[in-house]
C-alpha cells in the first residue's frame, strides 16, 4: 500500500558491491517506505539476490560505494546480527540445515535475542511454545517440525514455511524475501504467500526478490523493479510484472542496449 | 616360569602382577600367565609403530604407576552425582576395585546376570571360559590388563533375555599414580537384547592410568548397545579397548564420547563372524588445552551382507590433538557388504590439530563402502544464517559447535546422559569462546 507520507524505512543510494573482486552491484538506487511491497525481478545473474544479501550483511560481499540508510541510520555501521535485531529479516533462498539444533530451541533463541535487543521481555520455553504454535497455524505447519533439527531433512516447501515462520516471530520492519517462491508447488506457494500477506501492515515493508511473476499473483507489489547487470533498469507498478510475464526480459534488455 | 620384562617401564607396570590372587579357574591362571609372558616380551609402543604413529606415550612413561591396594575414599554423594536414573543396576569401581556398597541393584529380568568377575568365575566359569581373554587382542595394554585380570564385571544375557534399561558400570579414578586394569565381559546369547554404559570419571585431579579391556560376544540375532563415556581428569591417561564378535544377524551399536584425560586411546574392534549383521559406530571427542584423544576402530566384515554405519566426530580446541584411524576390512567372500564411514573434525583454534586416516581394505567385488574425512572450521554460511536471525557471532559459534557434537550425543537413547553430556558440551564450547 502506497502512502507517500509514510516514513522511509530503506534508502539505497548508488550502492556498489563486489564478490571475490568482481563487481556485482553497479549503482543501485531504491527507496522503500512503510507499508510498501517492492518486487525486484530480473534474469539470473542480474544481481537481485546479491542485493538482498548485501543488505542483510552476508560476509562474502564487499560494499564498495554508496550509502544505505535503514530508518535514517547508516546500515553498514551494523554487523549482520545487529541488523537483524534492528529489524531487517532475510528470507533465504536456500535455508541452511543445522543438524543437532532443534527447531524450537533455535526459534526461541532467535526470538529472545531479537526481543532482548529491542528492550522487550524474553519468553520462557512454555510461553514461547504457545506463541510459536499459534504462528505455525498461520503457515499450516505441523508442530512436529518444532522437535526436528533446524531445516534438517525438510522439503523445499517446508524450509520456506520455516523461513516465514521466523519472519512471523521476529516481526521485522523490513523483510527481504529472496526467491521465496522457488521450489514451491502451487499449494505451498499459496500458504507461504498467504502467511506473508498476514504479516504485512502499514508499519513494515517487504522487498520480494523473484524471478517469476507467479508469486506476485499472491502478494501484490506496489512497485516492480527490473534489475539487469547490477542496476535497476526499469521501475513500474504491478503491470510491469504482468508485462514481463507476457514478453520476458529480452525487450527490456534490448531496449537498454539500444539506448546505450 | 616367567622371564623378566625386556622393557624397564613394562617391568615397572607389571610389578605386583604376581600378587594377583589365584583364580578358582585353572584355565584363567594359565591365560594370565601367558599374557604376562607376552607383556614381558613387549615394549611400550613408540611413534615408530604404525598403530601409534601420532600418539606419543612418552608422558605416560614418566609416571610411576601401581595398582591400588585399597580404593581411595569416595563418598556415596560423590558417586550419586554420576547416577544414571534409567539404569537397572549400577556397579562402582574406585581405582579399579569394586566397591559393592556404592552400587545399586534393581530386580533384573530372568536370564540377565550381572556379577563381579571374581564371583562369576566361581559360579559361572563355564559361561566365561569360551570368551574371557579370547575376544580381546594381545597388544601390550590388553596383555597387561589380562596379566592383572581380577577385578571386573561379567554380564550375561541368556537366550532371548531382554533388558531395555541400561546396566551402568561406573569407574572412578581417584588415587594418585594408580594403574587400574578393569575388565568387562558381556555375553549375549541368541535373540537377547541389552545395553551397557561404561562410564569413566575422575574424583579430583589425580594422574594415573586406566587400562580397560571390554570383551563382548553377540550371538546370532542378539542386539547389544555399548555406550562409553570417558571424562577423566586432565592429568589422567586412559587406554581402553573394546573387542566385539558378532554372530549371524547380530546387531551392535557403539557410542563413545571422549571428553577427558590428558592422553586417551580408544580402541574398538568388531569382528563380523556371521552373515547379515547390522552395526552402528558413533564417536565424539571434544578436547582442548593439551589433550590428546586417539580413536582406532576396526570393523572386519568376514561374512556377507554386513551393514555398518560409522560417524566419528572430533571438536578440537586450544593446542589439543585428535587422532582417528578407522579400518574397514571387507574379506574375500563378504559380498553385499554395505559399510560407510564418515570422519568430521572441527578445529576451533590455529593450534588445534587432527590426524585422520580412513583405512579401507576391500577383497570382495560386490560391496558398497562410502567413506569421507573432513577437517575444517565452522561453515561461514551456517554462521551467517544464525547471525541473520540476531545471534551475535560468539553465540552463533557456540551453538554451531554444540550442534556438531549434539548430533552424536542426541542418538544416545538415555535421556539423563544426553542432558548431562549436552550441558558438558555447552559448558566447554562457552568456555572456549
Amino acid at each position: 500500500m502506497i502512502n507517500k507520507d509514510a516514513k522511509t524505512i530503506l534508502e539505497v543510494r548508488d550502492l556498489t558491491a563486489t564478490v571475490a573482486g568482481v563487481e556485482i552491484l553497479k549503482g543501485i538506487n531504491l527507496t522503500v517506505r512503510a507499508g510498501e511491497v517492492h518486487a525486484i525481478m530480473g534474469p539470473n545473474g542480474s544481481g537481485k539476490s546479491t542485493f538482498a544479501k548485501v543488505l542483510a550483511g552476508h560476509p562474502a560481499y564487499t560494499v564498495k560505494g554508496g550509502d544505505v540508510l535503514f530508518e535514517g541510520k547508516d546500515l553498514f555501521a551494523l554487523e549482520s546480527d545487529e541488523r537483524a535485531r534492528a529489524g531487517i529479516f532475510l528470507g533465504f533462498q536456500y535455508p541452511v540445515e543445522i543438524p543437532g539444533v532443534t527447531n524450537s530451541a533455535f526459534l526461541r533463541l532467535a526470538y529472545n535475542t531479537v526481543q532482548g535487543g529491542r528492550g522487550k521481555d524474553e519468553l520462557d520455553p512454555l510461553e514461547f511454545d504457545d506463541l510459536v504454535r499459534e504462528k505455525m497455524k498461520l503457515l499450516e505447519m505441523n508442530p512436529e517440525f518444532l522437535g526436528r533439527s533446524v531445516n534438517d531433512g525438510f522439503s523445499g516447501g517446508e524450509k520456506k514455511r520455516n523461513e516465514i515462520l521466523q519472519m512471523a516471530l521476529l516481526e521485522p520492519k523490513l523483510a527481504l524475501l529472496d526467491e521465496t517462491d522457488s521450489g514451491l508447488d502451487i499449494d505451498a506457494l499459496r500458504v507461504v504467500a498467504g502467511g506473508v500477506n498476514k504479516l504485512l501492515n502499514a508499519d513494515n515493508a517487504c522487498v520480494l526478490v523473484t524471478h517469476y511473476q507467479r508469486l506476485l499473483n499472491y502478494i501484490t507489489p506496489d512497485y516492480v523493479h527490473v534489475m539487469s547487470a547490477g542496476r535497476i533498469i526499469r521501475s513500474g507498478d504491478r503491470t510491469l510484472a504482468l508485462e514481463l510475464e507476457e514478453r520476458g526480459y529480452d525487450w527490456l534488455l534490448d531496449g537498454k542496449k539500444a539506448a546505450a | 616360569m616367567t622371564t623378566a620384562a625386556v622393557h624397564p617401564y613394562v617391568a615397572s607396570l607389571l610389578a605386583g602382577s604376581g600378587a594377583v590372587p589365584k583364580s578358582p579357574a585353572a584355565w584363567l591362571d594359565a591365560r594370565r600367565a601367558s599374557a604376562l609372558e607376552r607383556a614381558n616380551a613387549l615394549s611400550v609402543p613408540t611413534t615408530r609403530d604404525e598403530e601409534w604413529r601420532f600418539t606419543d606415550l612418552t608422558p605416560l612413561t614418566k609416571l610411576q604407576l601401581q595398582p591400588a591396594a585399597l580404593p581411595a575414599p569416595v563418598t556415596a554423594e560423590e558417586v550419586e552425582a554420576h547416577a544414571v536414573p534409567e539404569a537397572a543396576v549400577r556397579l562402582v569401581f574406585i581405582d579399579g576395585i569394586l566397591v559393592p556398597q556404592l552400587g545399586s541393584s534393581g530386580t533384573l529380568p530372568a536370564g540377565v546376570t550381572v556379577l563381579p568377575l571374581a564371583d562369576a568365575l566361581k559360579s559361572h566359569a563355564a559361561l566365561l571360559e569360551p570368551h574371557l581373554t579370547k575376544i580381546a587382542g594381545d597388544d601390550l595394554f590388553a596383555s597387561l590388563n589380562t596379566a592383572f585380570l581380577n577385578q571386573g564385571v561379567f554380564i550375561h544375557f541368556a537366550k532371548g533375555a531382554v533388558l531395555k534399561a541400561p546396566i551402568h558400570l561406573l569407574f572412578v579414578a581417584a588415587g594418585q599414580n594408580v594403574a587400574a586394569h578393569p575388565r568387562v565381559l558381556l555375553v549375549a546369547e541368541s535373540g537377547a537384547e541389552g545395553c551397557v554404559i561404561e562410564d569413566y570419571v575422575a574424583q579430583g585431579e589425580a594422574a594415573g592410568l586406566t587400562n580397560a579391556v571390554t570383551e563382548i560376544a553377540v550371538a546370532d540375532n542378539a542386539a547389544v548397545r555399548h555406550i562409553k563415556l570417558q571424562r577423566e581428569s586432565q592429568k589422567a591417561f586412559h587406554i581402553g579397548s573394546c573387542a566385539v564378535t558378532l554372530g549371524k544377524d547380530a546387531r551392535f551399536v557403539s557410542q563413545a564420547v571422549t571428553l577427558g584425560a590428558r592422553l586417551s586411546r580408544n580402541n574398538l574392534a568388531i569382528l563380523q563372524q556371521g552373515e547379515g549383521v547390522e552395526v552402528a559406530i558413533d564417536g565424539l571427542a571434544l578436547i582442548d588445552g593439551r589433550q590428546l584423544a586417539d580413536t582406532h576402530t576396526l570393523i572386519d566384515h568376514l561374512k556377507p551382507h554386513g551393514r555398518c554405519e560409522q560417524v566419528h566426530k572430533t571438536i578440537v580446541g586450544g593446542g589439543a590433538h585428535a587422532v582417528f584411524n578407522g579400518k574397514v576390512f571387507v574379506r574375500e567372500g563378504a559380498q553385499l557388504t554395505d559399510s560407510s564411514q564418515q570422519n568430521r573434525n572441527l578445529l576451533l583454534s590455529d593450534k588445534a590439530h587432527v590426524d585422520t586416516k580412513p583405512q579401507l581394505e576391500i577383497f570382495a567385488d560386490d560391496v558398497k563402502c562410502a567413506h569421507g574425512a573432513a577437517v575444517g572450521q565452522l561453515d561461514p554460511d551456517h554462521l551467517f544464517y544464525l547471525k541473520s536471525r540476531g545471534l551475535p557471532e560468539a553465540q552463533a559459534r557456540n551453538l554451531l559447535t554444540y550442534a556438531f557434537g549434539a548430533e552424536i550425543i542426541d542418538r544416545i537413547p538415555v535421556p539423563s546422559l544426553v542432558a548431562k553430556l549436552e550441558a558438558m558440551v555447552l559448558a566447554r564450547t562457552e568456555a572456549g569462546a
